[in-house]
């Protein structure tokens, strides 16, 4: 019998294949296409404890082999995610992750706790709540905040103590593929108490409007995402996954199930996919079910056997 | 996948594609079209122009590398496509008039379809194209090529107004409309990824607050628009 099951901090993910924040909203819109209960797990859009209304202009643009978005975390916030979204998102019988962000370390911490306490208090109705907490301290399209606390380590190990401090729930901190020293910043993490990390976010990147003569973004950078991230962001999870001896939770650019057997191989625990969901609204499904081809071929019985062989 | 069954120039560099299937969608709607595997790597928004028991049409103007791609494709060949995506145009009561500028135009010939009374307004920068369709379904037909289209438009003759293209074109008609009892709705657009409301790729400011072109839209009322917010795109 093949499985594809993996456990991540105690929390069960019947298979590694997980949709990335700010790709999959909060599961809604592809639930009318596919049914979110063959994925691993999902991680609803970036929250931050207040609304946030994004950024102004334009905001995707495509490159080869990429794309750069500069959405700039619009959200409903915290108290309107828990309130409007969750019901649905924990209706599904998938893992369910919740992506916090904030522009100080203040906002990070409250909505840390307040997702924390409604999930205990789900728990006491005998209600599923959030499974996980995915802390974003690398999202480089907010001008406050955001970034700043993923490239420096030790400016990162404040948000991170202080949020282990208010949460019992599992928790993943995603890593910036702009840190100075990702590995450093990884190893942090689990001296913090972290119970894995996943990477990685976006590259801050840029697109100039040559007839305009300017940015085509509104706030000069944007971040890169897809195909051509994968080799950087194998290379990262392969230095992290050696460093660290938590759960290490891999993306970048993965479109096909031969890119998932490579982060596994690399030595992740499990993969989100994220612009791939773009390309092929099919995307998930897709890749649940040709993983599973993909072993029954090559008589892997379970992913623990290729994980982490590099 | 769906196979093409015709890819032709009206004027050069304005295809009408047909491809073959049985398609849902309404008037104002878009579909998410690809061609090739891996490149380039987001589908793109495209309105349905017709659509018959066993076809669907669009008509595309080739801009940059995806539309390029779609404008070798030959008949036989294959292209994905999902789809139908946004709110579309409503359904009216009353007299109205479809008011299409350049490829603006391309939306509106399902609502011309639809609405057999409607008064039909195209404008065109250079050369006109795709006037026939119009014209073999509605009930009169103003065709402008250089200038203004928006001068033979009196929003005070209709209930409602349905209107598509270039952001000054639809500005000018918001103005011409404003004190008039007319209901003008406008297509909008903008940059997208996944089509469906998911990425919060392609919001726009309105005075509702954020809204997805894609979900929300691409059709709003124009008192909703904020035309600044148009212009950035
Ligand atoms: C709801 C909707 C319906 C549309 N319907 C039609 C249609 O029926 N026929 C048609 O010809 N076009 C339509 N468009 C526009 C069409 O999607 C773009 O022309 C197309 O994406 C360009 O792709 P490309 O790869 O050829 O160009 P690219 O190489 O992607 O871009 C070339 C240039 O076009 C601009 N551009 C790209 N996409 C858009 C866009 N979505 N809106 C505005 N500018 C863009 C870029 O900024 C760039 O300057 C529609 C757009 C939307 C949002
Ligand atoms: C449109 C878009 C929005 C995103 N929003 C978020 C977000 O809110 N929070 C976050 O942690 N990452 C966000 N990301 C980053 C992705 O979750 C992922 O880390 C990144 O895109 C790399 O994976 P990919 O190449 O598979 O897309 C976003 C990415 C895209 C393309
Ligand atoms: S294109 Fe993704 S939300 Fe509209």
């Amino acid at each position: 019998m093949i499985s594809m099951a993996c456990n991540i901090a105690g929390v069960a993910f019947k298979n590694p294949i997980i949709m990335a924040s700010g790709t999959f909203g909060f599961g809604r819109e592809y639930a009318e296409f596919y049914s979110p209960e063959l994925l691993g797990g999902i991680v609803g859009k970036g929250l931050t404890l207040h609304p946030k209304a994004g950024n102004m202009g334009s905001r995707i643009h495509e490159t080869a082999s990429g794309m750069l978005n500069s959405v700039g975390l619009e959200n409903p916030g915290v108290a309107a995610f828990l309130k409007d979204e969750l019901d649905d998102m924990t209706r599904w019988n998938t893992a369910v992750i919740a992506n916090v962000g904030g522009s100080n370390l203040e906002e990070y911490v409250q909505a840390a706790a307040m997702i924390t306490e409604n999930a205990q208090k789900r728990r006491t109705m005998n209600r599923r709540g959030v499974d996980m907490l995915e802390l974003n301290i690398s999202c480089p399209n907010v001008k406050q905040g955001g970034m700043q606390f993923g490239i420096q380590t030790e400016v990162a190990r404040d948000v991170v103590r202080q949020v282990r401090n208010v949460t019992a729930l599992p928790l993943v901190v995603k890593l910036s593929p702009n840190a100075e020293n990702i590995t450093q910043m990884a190893v942090m993490c689990e001296e913090e108490g972290a119970d894995g990390v996943s990477l990685i976010n976006t590259f801050s990147a840029m697109k100039i409007d040559i007839r305009r003569r300017r940015s085509v973004f509104a706030n000069t950078y944007a971040g890169l995402s897809g195909p051509a991230i994968k080799p950087i962001a194998l290379r990262m999870v392969h230095q992290v996954a050696q460093a660290v001896s938590i759960p290490v939770i891999g993306m970048g650019g993965i479109s096909s199930v031969e890119d998932i057997i490579e982060f596994i191989m690399a030595g992740a625990a499990a993969i989100q996919v994220g612009t791939y969901n773009f390309v092929h609204l099919h995307a998930g499904s897709e890749l649940v079910y040709g993983l599973e081809q993909w072993m029954q071929r090559e008589k892997v019985q379970s992913l623990d056997e290729i994980r982490g062989i590099l | 996948m769906a196979n093409v069954i015709s890819n032709v120039a009206l004027v050069p560099g304005i295809y009408v594609m047909k491809i073959e299937g049985n398609f849902r969608g309404r008037m104002g709607q878009f579909y998410m079209l690809r061609s090739g595997r891996n490149y380039p790597l987001l589908p793109r928004p495209i309105s349905i122009y017709d659509i018959g028991e066993d076809y669907i049409s669009f008509l595309y103007r080739v801009v940059g590398e995806g539309t390029s791609l779609f404008s070798q494709l030959q008949p036989g060949q294959e292209i994905q496509l999902e789809g139908p995506f946004g709110n579309g145009f409503p359904q009216v009561e009353g007299s109205l008039a479809l008011v299409g500028g350049g490829m603006g135009t391309a939306p509106l010939l399902l609502a011309a379809k639809h609405y057999p009374h409607a008064h039909v307004y195209l404008g065109f920068v250079q050369q006109a194209f795709g006037v026939e369709a119009f014209e073999a379904v509605a009930a009169s037909v103003q065709v402008k090529v250089g200038g203004s289209i928006i001068e033979q438009v009196d929003p005070a003759h209709y209930v409602n107004m349905f209107s598509c293209g270039p952001t000054p074109m639809l500005q000018a008609l918001a103005m011409k409309t404003e004190g008039t009892s007319s209901r003008l709705y406008i297509s909008t657009e903008r940059h997208m990824a996944c089509g469906i409301g998911a990425c919060l790729g392609c919001t726009m400011r309105t005075r509702e607050g954020n809204r997805r072109v894609c979900k929300e839209g691409p059709v709003f009322p124009v008192e909703e628009v904020e035309f600044d917010d148009l212009h950035g795109v």
